[in-house]
């Protein structure tokens, strides 16, 4: 276990338990555990950072509203519109399999929607703060 | 129609496969290596796509093979309905908490509830729940073994079932003891290819009869079930009580993603990006799994039909097994049957390593040690409660041989999303949040779901009940989750608002590493 400088906090020595109760500092070497509080509240605070939040929330919380609200009402309608629901479409396929199977497709489509986003977008604006942070060492073997 | 197949044969499949398994789990385990990050977390060295086939490994347990399959046999769309929200609910996962929990935590998800509140309590809180829904889940499986050997190994006698119910503790206590979280793993990566495989080649040729046109399917199951043109309408199953459906609905979609052995999982893998393509990959095996389970429901109800599977030693878990050796015979059901073994297996092992490092790791050396145990010492206690795990676990499977395995599977459920979900999503999106609020919503989810679960027609009242011969029924829902969701997100707003506390050094902390997985990524080596 590596040292750390993990600051104390006088008004609760509860909060600050020995260093390898820290977000994995075994795997981070000489440079996870060497990021002072400081550092941390300097990134918090910087535009960087703040551009880095709005294009995550952005993106996640209106699709977590979205599928939520999608999968309530597919519920909803099984369950209190089975005549709407038991119209047929295509054979005997009606409109609760066809939504049900669409629930499916939207799945596997939000995931895809996700994967692209945070690759393109969220993940070079992490990886320029999180080396800021660790030195640029990390950035180097990295 | 009594127990189907050659059971010497279906012991044999079985035997090679703990085999194999028992192989691969001495050859991977990290010999010297006694590090509690190799024990609790493989050494994070799995990629996104072995930890999401072990995802599906874990999260595709009996009850949703055997279950989801025999409830589209009997009761055709609602089982559908069913599978649905356990697949959504991954979206949970993928977007609000996969990455900041890897990102902010090391071993446990009380390491992420826990980072900027006070330790003692909020690790109390989050341990207790982690070991309530770990034990309801370890239950439901255990109890599942024995519904297996009976349909499988033609085993109807209790205490034989009992002993099968032993073994399966003895082999998982084996597989945590000596492979720790990288045995455990491959033994879930194993089982998920070996479930998917198994229910693809079943759906083949199921859909290869039918010139691969679902609605051809269909109507032959609408020919064959005797409820018609219902089977392929909502609400056969859930009709009379609709509102049970929203309710356990709201589980499902919120329970995945506080599920603590499923949360655990990320901890195995190097980054953030590693744990979304974890997501991703269980996102769509999950998926796929779950569109085979819809045709080989309604292969069942063509092929063996409703009233042969509800005549069946295992009922409706039987429905999958039965179509396997109609379809195949004796190989394939006595394939299907290993394959069904092996799951309980892997899910037992994952559910009893996470709540092993629970123990020793929140409760044993941060809260009675008060963080002094060394990690070594806190890996011998974490071996230790295996073992104790394993021997209540053998136990109560066999009290509970017999129960309602759904039953007990959304009950872990319920009290994921009403006592873990509230408090990990609060933790890591509202900056306010504080320890009153996290302690009150973990315990008043998980109280409000227990409580609420023990008056409901489930444990009394009906003749399908745990006790049937009194009432003591007065909640009217079968699943708490509609009350006791809601509840936990309001308590957790209401303990905040309450209470003055709030670290503003520690939430600055905490946002940049879940945001940017600074000071939590492996360095990659050269």
């Amino acid at each position: 276990m590596s040292s750390t400088t993990e600051p104390t906090n006088p008004d609760d020595p509860e909060r600050h338990l020995p260093p390898h109760h820290n977000p994995l500092p075994e795997l981070t070497g000489e440079h996870g555990s060497q990021i002072n509080q400081a550092d941390f509240e300097r990134v918090h605070t910087s535009p960087e950072f703040a551009e880095l939040r709005t294009n995550f929330r952005s993106f996640a919380f209106p699709m977590t509203l979205a599928f939520l609200v999608w999968y309530f009402l597919y519920v909803q309608l099984s369950t209190y519109a089975q005549g709407f629901m038991s119209i047929p479409l295509f054979g005997y396929l009606n409109v609760g399999l066809v939504m049900g199977l669409g629930q499916f497709v939207t799945t596997f489509g939000i995931t895809w929607l996700y994967v692209r986003h945070a690759n393109r977008t969220l993940d070079p604006l992490a990886a320029q703060l999180r080396d800021e942070l660790e030195g640029d060492s990390h950035a180097a073997n990295g | 129609m009594q127990q189907m197949g050659n059971p010497y044969l279906n012991i044999a499949i079985f035997g090679v496969f703990v085999l194999i398994t028992l192989f691969i789990v001495v050859r991977v385990a990290t010999r010297g290596d006694k590090s509690a990050a190799a024990f609790y977390a493989g050494g994070r060295s799995f990629d996104g796509r072995q930890n999401g086939m072990a995802i599906a490994g874990d999260y595709l347990s009996a009850a949703s093979f055997l279950g989801i399959a025999g409830a589209v046999a009997i009761y055709g769309y609602d089982g559908l309905l069913y599978s649905i929200g356990f697949l959504v609910a991954w979206l949970v996962a993928l977007l609000l908490v996969a990455e900041p929990l890897r990102n902010t935590g090391k071993y446990t998800m009380a390491d992420v509830l826990s980072f900027r509140m006070r330790q003692r309590p909020v690790r109390t809180a989050a341990a207790t729940s982690t070991l309530a829904v770990s034990f309801f889940y370890l239950l439901a499986q255990m109890a599942g073994a024995g519904g297996l050997v009976a349909l499988l190994l033609g085993l109807t006698d209790k205490t034989q079932q009992a002993i099968v119910i032993a073994l399966v503790g003895v082999l998982m206590i084996v597989y945590v003891l000596v492979g720790g979280m990288k045995g455990t793993t491959w033994v879930q990566i194993i089982k998920a290819v070996l479930l998917i495989i198994g229910a693809g080649v079943m759906t083949i040729m199921v859909l290869a009869h039918y010139g691969f046109n679902l609605s051809s399917l269909l109507g032959a199951a609408v020919q064959a079930s005797p409820d018609g043109v219902k089977v392929v309408q909502p609400m056969l199953q859930y009709g009379k009580d609709p509102l049970s459906f929203v309710s356990l609905s709201i589980a499902l979609i919120f329970g995945a993603a506080g599920l603590p052995h499923v949360l655990m999982r990320f901890y195995t893998v190097p980054t953030a990006k590693e744990a979304r393509r974890s997501v991703s990959w269980a996102i769509g095996l999950i998926g796929a799994f779950y569109l085979f389970t819809l045709i080989l429901g309604y292969g069942a109800a063509v092929y063996v039909g409703k009233d042969a599977i509800l005549a069946a030693p295992g009922g409706v878990n039987a429905a999958a097994p039965a179509l396997a050796f109609k379809l195949g015979g004796e190989v394939l059901l006595g394939l299907i049957a290993g394959v069904a073994f092996a799951t309980i297996l892997a899910v037992v092992a994952g559910l009893t390593i996470t709540a092993s490092a629970s123990f020793a790791h929140d409760i044993y050396n941060s809260v009675l040690k008060d963080g002094k145990a060394s990690p070594e010492k806190e890996v011998r206690v974490a071996r230790i409660t295996v073992v104790v795990i394993g021997i209540v676990s053998i136990i109560g499977g066999i009290a509970a041989n017999g129960q309602n395995i759904a039953f007990l599977v959304s009950l872990a459920f319920a009290i994921a999303a009403s006592a873990n979900l509230p408090s990990i999503l609060y933790s890591l999106y509202w900056k306010r949040f504080n320890t009153r609020g996290s302690v009150w919503s973990i315990y008043g989810g998980l109280v409000s779901a227990v409580v609420l679960i023990t008056f409901s027609p489930v444990v009394s009242g009906l003749k399908t009940s745990m006790f049937p011969a009194v009432n003591f029924a007065w909640f009217p829902l079968t699943n708490p989750a509609l009350i006791s969701v809601p509840l936990g997100f309001f308590l957790g707003w209401l303990g905040t608002v309450t209470s003055k506390e709030f670290n503003a050094a520690k939430q600055a902390e905490m946002e940049v590493r879940s945001m940017t997985g600074a000071g939590a990524e492996k360095a990659v080596a050269h």
